[in-house]
């Protein structure tokens, strides 16, 4: 455990930050310049590693706000971009920045992708379920028949859940939060910069402007939330409720909301959250819980160590073939194989 | 043994040709790299259908293999053959048109068949009537039961012996032009012996027998020598423009100190250059195979902010996916090198085939005022010497290069005389490593106007880029009316101002004359050849053929200025042409197009040019 002191500010680049006033992404900023400092001296990384990658939106902002190496890249291609970082130099801790049309709709392939290859990044996705900078039309996670500027009748059809399709990647990390939980996101952006292998960390944000209060029917207020989410700990019982009253169970190869006390369920019936079983039955099945049937599964859902971290493997395989190779130069290359001599 | 009359040959054109499944380019092969290790001038032209295994018999599914090789440095594969070796009767069939006057012509008697002559489309029964083979020497072994006959103890079935009649045929040729085999029984050694050492041995007895049968039989009129051709002095290898393309970019990167990145995505006829690289991390190559072409260029913009020298190879259709993310690099002002090995097109046209039509959407296909530096290797071989001069331009200028190269001269193969990396300048791109005195502006340039480049990881750099115009010094974004005029002048005078970092443009034969033939690119072996026939007929003319197109070098106006007609060759419908009208309008411009998926004839540019001189 390194000690670097550093603080939020030395995070803090010197441009203005242009979000609308009362804009989620405010808060997650926040989060992530309060994580770094832990993250550094965690995993003993100095400033000077740090590097933002972003594609296009406001989210994709981030990175000029960021006192760190920065690449603001083009519409869903950060993924891809820093896949590349990654590759080129596996010693730097990369960040992703990037939003729900970023990557699950034009970056989609992308995204996946990096997600399988299981690229050490730490992905922090903006979910605002709207396109904010375009100015307010319906993207990959708006509701079933969202009215928006493109969709005037209502959407007609079905919205991505990104966890779902970060476990069906093949994913290794994720996590869920919400903008205004600066605490608990902070708590995962840490936990996914530990995380050796892809990470992403869904946050749910509201855009004030375009899509007020999309999350406020369960992520709302401290009580909203308290009712309609649960925070996910490794090792912790899934409780939720203003006095952890009501827990999780699993009952007819299903999860079930009970009340402990009531109809005979006791404390020990509550599942106990594993987020390093491999296994993704269960960790699908809590991503997926929506509301109003379900709490919203907030927290580390899944963190599962691979030895597969795609950059790692590549750098590991570059030794091991440079250590058995006979070639070691350009000029040994260009006299390998057959050759002759003209006199 | 009675005696052969040998014959000595100054040049050879021998065509293999069948069905796609045949063999014919391993065939080809071994028959060019034995000749190269003999000391003949090589070139060769493989030409194959799209489809991995097109339908079997028919014309369509026709695979081919031409190798030219002769006492003198050979500068194109040839127009016409001295030899076809058709396995079928569709192979013969689609050939027909290539054979010299006089041609020696080899069919395999046991695929003469009723079934074999209708999907071939033949009328009659009788192949060699119907394509008026008379005035050819032809000649007709059973082929197919003499391989059957002479591996029958191999204890192999009777499709992996049919399968050695390939070897077979290149056992005949082998013979007629005094080749040695040991070569070629070498190679089979290395290529099956570890996985299935009975079909090492199977082929190495077709070939045996095959010129057994050629030197016992006196079915071939003659055999031939041809002598090595008179050569500079050194070491030699066999090299194609692909892999000739992946080891330049190799050496660009060892002179520059960094590692090299590609990313990529397959694409014919691009795809063995990213096969080559991914067998380099001897050289600590690290290669992405990208999920499509965007990722492919985005991985490797990222690689290139993070410090690596950068690459992706494609072909059309990719250049067209990677065009947004290629702007994206011009405005971060990254080192790229794009590799464009280009293809018939649009869209996904004639994959397999040779076209120059990518030469407009390098200058211009993409979004805004975009300029990158655009180049064209010419043959096989000097595609390591284009790879490396794109990468020093990408590094020492900060910009992104597009590199052309084409079906042709990428799978096309000839002898190079390895040069020697001490003879290759170092390459210098202007890294940042300590911040200056008041911090490091990403956008502070040099006198060439390239910027500085500071990679992630270094103390103190920390600096943010992306594709929003930028403040001409700090780098932060700017929407002000004044920077973005400028910063639009300046990308532009940046890739204008590497003028002065390349050669004068040359002229191949005399400074004046009747003729300037102008060509680019893939084209220079036809053009010359073309152009040296006709000087040595006593006709002034000359050629002009460029490798550096954006910017253009110095010296191109005062060389048009002196002769009396120019005609611009292409293939294309005239791209290049219309790019010398706006450059230098001063000048008119005939033009000699073709858009075929064929290289040119030298026959058919003779023609052009003597029109051209009447």
């Amino acid at each position: 455990m390194a000690d670097y002191k550093y603080t939020p500010a030395d995070f803090k680049s010197d441009q203005e930050v242009r979000w609308c006033p009362g804009c989620g992404d405010h808060a997650i900023l926040n989060a992530v310049q309060r994580a770094l400092p832990e993250v550094a001296d965690a995993l003993d990384t100095p400033h000077n590693l740090f590097t933002f990658v972003s594609g296009i939106g406001c989210s994709s902002r981030f990175i000029y706000y960021m006192k760190t190496y920065g690449f603001h890249s083009v519409h869903g291609r950060a993924n891809a971009v820093a896949t590349g970082v990654k590759v080129a130099n596996p010693q730097l801790s990369v960040w992703v920045a990037t939003g729900d049309g970023d990557s699950l709709a034009i970056g989609g392939n992308h995204f996946i992708h990096a997600i399988r290859r299981n690229v050490d990044l730490n992905v922090i996705l903006f979910n605002n379920e709207i396109y904010g900078l375009t100015k307010g039309q319906y993207s990959p996670t708006s509701k079933l028949g969202k009215i928006t500027k493109t969709s005037p009748y209502g959407t007609v059809e079905k919205p991505f859940n990104p966890g779902e399709l970060v476990i069906g990647a093949k994913g290794t990390f994720f996590a869920r939060t919400v903008d205004m939980e600066v605490q608990l996101t902070k708590e995962c952006l840490v936990q996914a910069a530990k995380h050796k292998g892809m990470s992403v960390v869904e946050a749910l944000q509201n855009c004030v402007i375009f899509n007020d209060k999309t999350h406020a029917a369960y992520a709302g207020d401290k009580a909203t939330r308290a009712e309609h989410t649960v925070v996910l700990r490794h090792g912790e019982k899934m409780l939720f409720g203003a006095n952890k009253e009501k827990g999780l169970v699993f009952e007819n190869m299903k999860l079930k909301v009970v009340t402990v006390g009531q109809d005979g369920y006791t404390l020990d019936d509550v599942l106990t959250h594993d987020a390093h079983q491999r296994d993704t039955t269960l960790h699908m099945m809590l991503a997926a819980m929506k509301y109003p049937d379900y709490p919203v599964a907030l927290g580390v859902i899944r963190a599962v160590e691979d030895d597969t971290v795609y950059d790692r493997a590549v750098e590991r395989q570059v030794e091991e073939v440079k250590a058995s190779s006979k070639i070691h130069c350009v000029d040994d290359l260009l006299h390998s194989g057959a050759t002759w001599e003209v006199e | 043994m009675e005696q052969t009359k040998v014959r000595e040959l100054q040049d050879v054109v021998i065509r293999f040709s069948g069905d796609s499944g045949d063999g014919m380019q391993l065939t080809g092969t071994l028959f060019s790299d034995t000749s190269a290790l003999l000391g003949n001038g090589i070139s060769t032209f493989p030409d194959y259908p799209a489809e991995i295994r097109a339908p079997q018999g028919t014309v369509a599914g026709v695979s081919g293999f031409q190798v030219h090789f002769g006492d003198h440095r050979e500068l194109n594969p040839g127009d016409y053959c001295d030899v076809l070796v058709a396995m079928n009767p569709a192979a013969l069939k689609a050939n027909r048109k290539w054979l010299k006057a006089g041609a020696t012509v080899i069919i395999d008697g046991d695929s003469i068949t009723e079934e074999h002559l209708k999907k071939a489309g033949f009328k009659t029964l009788d192949p060699l009537a119907e394509l008026n083979l008379d005035e050819y020497n032809v000649v007709v072994p059973d082929i197919t039961s003499m391989t059957r006959e002479a591996l029958k103890e191999t204890g192999l079935d009777n499709k992996a012996v049919t399968k050695c009649k390939n070897m077979f045929a290149l056992g005949i040729c082998f013979w007629m032009f005094d080749r040695p085999e040991e070569y070629a029984l070498r190679y089979l050694d290395t290529k099956f012996a570890k996985k299935n050492p009975a079909v090492a041995e199977a082929n190495k007895l077709a070939i045996k027998a095959g010129y057994n049968y050629a030197a016992n039989t006196h079915q071939f009129a003659n055999n031939y020598t041809v002598a090595p051709a008179a050569r500079e002095k050194g070491t030699y290898r066999s090299i194609s423009g692909n892999v000739a393309t992946a080891w330049g970019l190799c050496a660009a990167a060892e002179k520059a100190g960094l590692p090299l990145f590609c990313g990529s995505y397959p694409i014919t006829p691009a795809t063995v250059i990213l096969e080559e690289l991914a067998k380099r991390k001897d050289l600590g190559v690290k290669t992405v195979q990208a999920e499509d072409e965007i990722a492919g260029i985005c991985t490797a913009i990222g690689a290139a902010f993070a410090g690596n020298f950068a690459v992706t190879t494609t072909s059309g259709p990719g250049l067209s996916l990677k065009s947004e993310a290629l702007g994206l690099a011009v405005m971060t002002e990254l080192p790229l090198v794009v590799v464009d090995v280009q293809r018939g097109g649009p869209s996904t046209g004639l994959p397999t085939k040779t076209e120059q039509s990518d030469l407009a959407q390098a200058l211009y296909g993409r979004n805004g005022e975009c300029p990158v530096i655009v180049m064209a290797a010419s043959s096989p071989s000097d595609c390591f010497h284009y790879a490396f001069e794109a990468g020093r331009l990408a590094m020492e200028h900060m910009t992104p290069v597009v590199l052309l190269t084409d079906g042709f001269i990428a799978n096309g193969s000839e002898p190079w005389r390895i040069p020697s990396m001490k003879d290759y300048p170092k390459i210098c791109p202007p890294i940042v490593d300590v911040a200056p005195e008041g911090g490091f502006m990403p956008y502070v340039r040099n006198e060439q106007l390239a910027r500085g480049w500071a990679f992630p990881g270094k103390v103190g750099l920390e600096h943010r880029v992306g594709g929003l115009e930028k403040d001409a010094v700090k780098g932060s974004i700017s929407h002000d009316p004044a920077n973005h005029q400028k910063m639009v002048d300046t990308r532009a005078a940046k890739v204008a101002k590497v003028v002065d970092d390349i050669p004068s443009q040359q002229v191949w034969g005399d400074a004046e004359g009747e003729l300037l033939v102008v060509g680019w690119g893939g084209t220079r072996g036809h053009l010359q050849n073309a152009v040296d026939e006709m000087r040595r007929e006593g006709r002034k003319v000359s050629l002009c053929h460029f490798n550096y197109i954006n910017p253009l070098p110095h010296g191109v106006r005062e060389i048009f200025a002196r002769f009396r007609r120019i005609v611009v060759c292409e293939l294309n419908e005239g791209q290049f042409a219309n790019y010398l009208r706006q450059n230098f309008q001063e000048f008119h411009y005939e033009q000699y197009n073709k858009c075929e998926g064929q290289p040119f004839t030298v026959v058919e540019l003779k023609e052009k040019f003597e029109s051209l001189l009447k």
